[in-house]
């Protein structure tokens, strides 16, 4: 056995064992929804947890000054409001699935990072787009 | 052990695979630049030309090292081990390019680079399973115990592409599920954007078998010097 490729060969078991046993146990279960949430809340209490769901249409409020969203989560049974400090992503809209990750203070869930979750499906805008609609589309899309 | 012929250069048909590919890389690259922008991403939908082929070539790649593992395991020839070690490299190498390309996408459409999510979670194993793949073959100085043992990793380590494949089914991802599903059939995406996809796959798949037959061959002659 060469020394310097079995020091290689124990940092990639223990890093496998940290990514089996440590990072993907949590892992599974990447997100709860908010009606998973609401039910077992006793066991999720003060611990950091990631909420999924689509953002309610009509419920996005920001707040340009004070960088501050505002909307309401919902996984079509249970609605929970969400607060987060910073800019929305880009792609980030009103139906638009989202993952937020933080915690719930007081009835509201403080976000502390905000992803947005977009589907499988591409599909080309509608018929005859011009590099102008094109621009604009991603215009949009910022 | 004991060929006759054993050749110190590639053979006509590595070279139609590599010249195919190479000639072809750049008509998929301006059909991957010219498909329409994605409704809601844009331009930036287009990273999946490069993505999508990364990925496939990296499980193709383990497939192929799993099939010749196996074969070496019931025959024991040395080539079978090379094959295997090929293949294994490129598809390291194409596994590294989806994981690239794959942040680079992550960040302006979820908003991160990383996340601890399923499908990243378990591609992010499989890859480490086959850097250690390659620090175990450093590691062993006996030729015939290195392939034993890279073998017996190439077997295992593939059980990792079945599961990052259906990761995205299986568990709450948010990686988006196959936009062409191989489990369903179902195709979600423009007529003109799968063209652009199925085509890059194509020319990728090619220089795949070009690099794995031209990688094999240089493995072969390392081997003959290492013995002589």
């Amino acid at each position: 056995m060469r020394a310097k490729y079995l020091v290689g060969l124990l940092v990639i078991l223990g890093a496998l064992a940290y990514l089996i046993f440590g990072g993907l146990g949590q892992n599974l279960v990447y997100f709860l929804t908010p009606s998973e949430y609401l039910q077992d809340q006793a066991r999720y209490q003060n611990r950091p947890v990631r909420l999924g769901g689509l953002v309610k249409e009509g419920t996005v409020r920001y707040d340009k000054d004070q960088l501050e969203l505002r909307f309401i989560l919902t996984d079509g049974v249970a609605e929970v409001p969400v607060v987060h400090k910073g800019t929305p992503p880009g792609m980030f809209k009103e139906g638009q699935g989202v993952v937020v990750e933080g915690r719930f203070q007081e009835g509201i869930f403080r976000g502390t990072n905000l992803l947005v979750k977009h589907s499988e499906t591409y599909q080309a805008p509608k018929a005859g787009w011009t590099p102008e609609e094109v621009r604009k589309l991603i215009e949009e899309a910022k | 052990m004991l060929k006759a012929a054993q050749p110190d250069r590639p053979d006509a048909l590595t070279w139609v695979f590599l010249g195919l590919g190479l000639l072809l890389l750049p008509v998929g690259l301006y059909l991957a630049l010219s498909a329409p922008p994605d409704v809601n991403q844009g331009y930036l939908a287009r990273i999946m030309y490069l993505h999508v082929p990364g990925a496939w070539l990296g499980y193709l790649a383990f497939f192929v090292t799993f099939l010749y593992s196996l074969l070496y395991l019931f025959r024991q020839n040395p080539r079978y081990d090379r094959v295997a070690l090929a293949s294994a490299e490129i598809g390291l190498v194409f596994m590294g390019l989806a994981l690239v390309t794959g942040m680079l996408w992550a960040r302006p459409t979820w908003g991160v680079y990383w996340t601890w999510e399923p499908r990243l979670t378990t591609t992010a194993i499989l890859f480490a399973v086959y850097v250690g793949y390659f620090l175990l073959r450093g590691a062993i100085e006996d030729p015939e115990l290195r392939a034993k043992a890279a073998a017996a990793v190439g077997i295992l380590g593939f059980i990792n592409v079945p599961i990052s494949y259906m990761s995205v089914k299986w568990w709450r991802s948010l990686h988006q599920t196959q936009s062409i599903d191989l489990t369903t059939g179902k195709i979600h995406m423009d007529p003109a954007m799968l063209q652009a996809l199925l085509f890059n796959l194509f020319v990728f798949t090619l220089l795949y078998l070009g690099f794995v037959r031209f990688r094999a061959l240089l493995a072969a002659l390392e081997a003959r010097k290492e013995e002589a």
